[in-house]
């Protein structure tokens, strides 16, 4: 059976330049970077070149990037890094509830820890409002964390406009970018945060790779303390192999970057538009400001889990809400944020594309997903409605 | 939220300093090994537990006990359904 494999922001597969680009670096070229002979000085050349290419693709200096393991890994790093170094001046955070859970449950750490955190709500699109975080500021508050773009839903937040006010009151800005660098154009300074985190497998690039890049002049206590790898800010002897991968993917997707949405945008729109005509399937998220390769619906009466069986078992791999949702027979903490009702949440569903689905694949999935539909709402218990249950619908209708 | 005290479990888990959503995956999987009517003993400080746990016993037939408290952490009780 062909596969159809949808769930782009789970994971991508490897471009296979940058397979090509990491091989040496597993075999022959194996060397320590810390070393002072040339198996060392090969490797730490290798890793400088791939901080160029990454910085590259995001408009940063070579010296702001650091070299983590995950984009989950620069997230804590954000968050713990920056409220310690600044805790003197505050304790006190805004967090987005759009945010990732290395977001949210490092800041629960901090919280534990004596820090305040305040979570900021979000409209029924996912948008954080920039006068709402003006209003939850306080004197403490040292740092603002909001997503650039979730991947339950795609919704591409307003950096700039929460920069602007963070700035007039010396606040340090951190964007978890893990799911828009390499897929839409992310540009550090222009969006003018302090931190931004990424992970290299969301662009074709391999997993174990990821990366902080801290703005010049910005104090950042480490989450790893042992060697002087990453400036002394990231003890540990570099994942080689992957650092270059993620610098040769880096390379490919800004060279790539606009060939790439103008082909996955259309695709995606390709498959907003053919829900719209299932019935009581609604659209999370914005529908234009948006991911280019991001769909994201929530079906009604119907648990999410059992919709990804049934297509898995068509061949389209696809993905519900967040892993703390689909393993914990939990409503998303993103989609309640957003206002829709836990019952609805239950049946969430996200299509994301990537550069290997085709026209055709988004043809077979709109053919196969009614029928999915159809069979589960005819075993759902609340197939004729709610019932004593909350009521469904609050959120953006494709319809 | 109910407070017992003296409960004896017939299997404890400790799960202090692991977060969402551990709690309900280490929840499912040790309520997997016990027979109905056994008590499992979760020892967490994640507070998001204090509502989670007794909603995940009601939607699966599950008794929730209640909790008791310690200074640096929660345990809470939980006694395996029927069905």
């Amino acid at each position: 059976m062909k596969k159809y494999y949808v769930d782009h922001v789970a994971t991508n597969p490897l471009h296979p330049d940058v397979l090509k680009a990491m091989m040496p670096y597993f075999t022959e070229e194996f060397g320590n970077p810390l070393s002072v002979y040339e198996y060392g000085m090969k490797a730490k050349a290798a890793i400088e070149s791939a901080r160029e290419q990454v910085a590259g693709l995001v408009n940063a200096k070579p010296a702001e990037i650091i070299f983590t393991a995950s984009g989950a890994e620069a997230n804590n790093f954000a968050l713990r890094g920056i409220a310690l170094a600044r805790q003197n001046e505050g304790k006190h955070l805004l967090v987005s509830r759009m945010e990732h859970h290395s977001v949210l449950n490092a800041a629960r750490f901090l919280e534990k820890s004596g820090f305040t955190v305040t979570y900021l709500p979000v409209d029924k699109q996912g948008f954080v409002a920039p006068e709402t975080v003006k209003k939850m500021i306080t004197k403490e508050t040292t740092l603002i964390s909001v997503t650039h773009a979730s991947s339950e839903v795609g919704t591409i937040e307003p950096i700039q406009e929460i920069v602007a006010i963070a700035k007039e009151r010396n606040i340090s800005v951190h964007t978890d970018a893990v799911a828009t660098t390499g897929n839409i154009p992310v540009d550090m300074p222009d969006l003018g945060v302090d931190v931004m985190s990424m992970a290299a497998h969301q662009f074709y690039g391999p997993k174990g790779a990821g990366a902080l890049v801290v703005k010049q002049g910005t104090r950042i206590v480490p989450l790893i303390y042992g060697g002087i790898q990453e400036s002394g800010r990231r003890a540990g002897t570099e994942n080689v192999p992957a650092i270059v991968g993620m610098g040769k993917a880096a390379e490919l997707a800004k060279a790539e970057l606009q060939e790439r949405m103008a082909y996955l945008r259309p695709l995606r729109d390709k498959i907003i538009d053919a829900m719209a005509n299932v019935e009581r399937v609604y659209l999370t998220g914005d529908r234009n400001n948006r991911l280019p390769a991001h769909a994201s619906f929530c079906a009604e009466y119907i648990e999410g889990e059992a919709m990804l069986l049934l297509l898995a078992a068509k061949g389209i791999f696809s993905a519900s809400g967040s892993a703390c949702s689909s393993k914990a027979l939990k409503a998303s903490p993103v989609l309640l944020s957003m206002g829709i009702p836990s019952g609805l949440a239950q049946g969430s569903i996200v299509f994301s594309l990537g550069m290997g689905n085709t026209p055709e694949d988004i043809d077979y999935i709109a053919a196969e997903f009614p029928a999915v539909i159809k069979r589960l709402r005819e075993i759902s218990p609340y197939s004729q409605g709610w019932g004593d249950k909350e009521e469904g619908g609050s959120c953006t209708a494709t319809k | 939220m109910k407070f017992v005290q003296n409960v004896k479990p017939d299997v404890t888990t400790d799960i202090v300093y692991m977060m969402c959503p551990m709690h309900l995956l280490k929840l499912e999987e040790q309520m997997k090994e016990l027979e109905p009517g056994q008590i499992l003993e979760i020892m967490t400080d994640y507070d998001g537990a204090l509502e989670d746990i007794p909603d995940w016993c009601k939607k699966t037939n599950n008794e929730f006990l209640g909790i008791d408290e310690t200074p640096d952490f929660f345990k809470f009780y939980i006694k395996k359904g029927t069905r």
